[in-house]
């Protein structure tokens, strides 16, 4: 690792503050990929500013038809959340996917979505129930959030503070893990609105990062069943190809990921 | 460099180290406790894993400065003076080493799994969450056996407190 500073903040305006103060600053939270990237000298931030410890950035509150995660709020008190599992259970459940359980006590939500990996749990649940992120300085709409691989709309030096996620009538999510990494080679959330909206999003699939998959969202649209999917067909072009899986594999994938997810939705 | 101030296996201590060491390291190399070890390096095998707050963490994965204020339990820190936690004699007991190498972090794993369970765990449960954990000699089988003989005894014990 290359030589760094290390601040701790103790509150969102000193870590914003610190972040200006520095020439090349990276906000640090649960740290379980900025580290390993930092690590293989894959990047050399002057100063890390770590947010994990602040207290208004950790918790997990619903409120009426919404539900909110703070952003440093680690995946562990997310998957074992009671107002979660109660609330949006697969969102819960998304949680208790995401790597194991030592990265689970340490890898956040807000640290998940502003790396966007395209393999990432979190911005598939974020894209299918139709979330808001919230920063230190606005309100993002995740279908604006997400801007492709490793890319956001965050500018530099903002800080997400919380996620919101609007309360669904049902929603599933269903994962094939890659067996070493336990990202997923693809996974698929599926969601039916309040305002009786079909949302599907799947990760892992596509070389632009989470995408909403249309072609399933109107077959569900028709018949909410995992039978409603089979004649659905999903073009391997722009798939994510590599040593794992084929771009064929992936776009079959996606579909059977999204039958399962309709299952565990009910 | 940075002064962090801790609590390792009961005992206050401050070291000064670069903001880059990661936490394994200072435990390793300036606390000399080398129980603790470095497997991938890459947050996969869990052989670095130790207890930070009561959680399970991959110390290899933390820079020394997070830990700044931290109660940290390694596995020097688990026996209760000659006698072994009941993890670590179940480990022996079910031969649930070969090498060596991995078990202390199967160890706190293992223990983080226990409380988290409170001593109701199946095999299966018992697998899956020891995924971040890798072992390359055993096949597992000896460390779940291990693990579940453990959950017992650790109930037996919490309940005689």
């Amino acid at each position: 690792m290359y030589q760094t500073t290390y601040h701790r903040a103790s509150s969102v305006d000193e870590a914003a503050s610190l972040f200006g103060k520095s020439s090349e600053a990276k906000f640090l939270a649960g740290g379980q990929t900025l580290l390993p990237v930092m690590k293989q000298r894959l990047a050399g931030p002057s100063d890390v500013i770590d947010v994990a410890k602040i207290k208004e950035l950790i918790g997990v509150e619903a409120s009426g038809d919404t539900l909110t995660i703070k952003a440093a709020t680690p995946h562990y008190d997310v998957a074992t959340s009671d107002a979660a599992k109660k609330a949006i259970p697969a969102l819960a459940y998304l949680a208790s996917q995401i790597g194991d359980p030592a990265v689970r006590y340490r890898g956040t939500i807000g640290g998940s979505i502003a790396n966007n990996d395209p393999a990432a749990d979190y911005p598939a649940a974020l894209l299918a129930l139709g979330a808001t992120v919230k920063t230190n300085k606005r309100s993002i709409a995740a279908e604006d959030f997400f801007k492709g691989l490793f890319t956001t709309a965050l500018e530099d030096g903002e800080i997400i503070t919380a996620v919101s996620f609007p309360v669904p009538t049902k929603a599933g999510y269903a994962k094939m893990r890659h067996p070493a990494s336990r990202f997923a080679l693809t996974a698929v959330f599926v969601a039916q609105t309040k305002a009786g909206e079909i949302r599907v999003a799947a990760t892992g699939a596509s070389q632009s990062g989470v995408m909403r998959v249309g072609a399933i969202e109107s077959a569900l649209k028709a018949n909410w069943s995992p039978s409603a999917i089979d004649s659905v067909s999903i073009p391997a072009s722009g798939l994510l190809a590599d040593i794992h899986g084929t771009a064929e594999y992936r776009a079959n994938l996606v579909k059977v990921m999204a039958q399962r997810a309709v299952t565990a939705a009910g | 460099m940075s002064t962090v101030k801790l609590t390792v296996n009961g005992r206050a201590v401050s070291v000064d180290v670069e903001d880059r060491t990661l936490l394994v390291h200072l435990l390793r190399d300036h606390l000399n406790l080398t129980g603790t070890h470095v497997g991938c390096d890459t947050s996969q095998c869990g052989a670095c894993v130790v207890h930070m707050d009561g959680r399970a963490v991959k110390s290899c994965t933390m820079l020394a400065g997070q830990a700044d204020g931290a109660n940290v339990t390694t596995i020097e820190g688990i026996a209760k003076g000659d006698e072994l936690h009941p993890m670590q004699a179940a480990f022996r007991d079910n031969h649930g080493l070969q090498c060596g190498y991995c078990t202390p972090g199967m160890i706190m794993s293992a223990i983080d799994i226990v409380q988290r369970h409170g001593g109701e765990l199946d095999e299966s449960t018992v697998r899956q969450e020891l995924e971040g954990n890798i072992c390359r000699c055993t096949g597992y089988h000896n460390i779940v056996k291990a693990v579940l003989d453990a959950a017992g005894r650790m109930k037996v014990s919490q309940a005689a407190e």
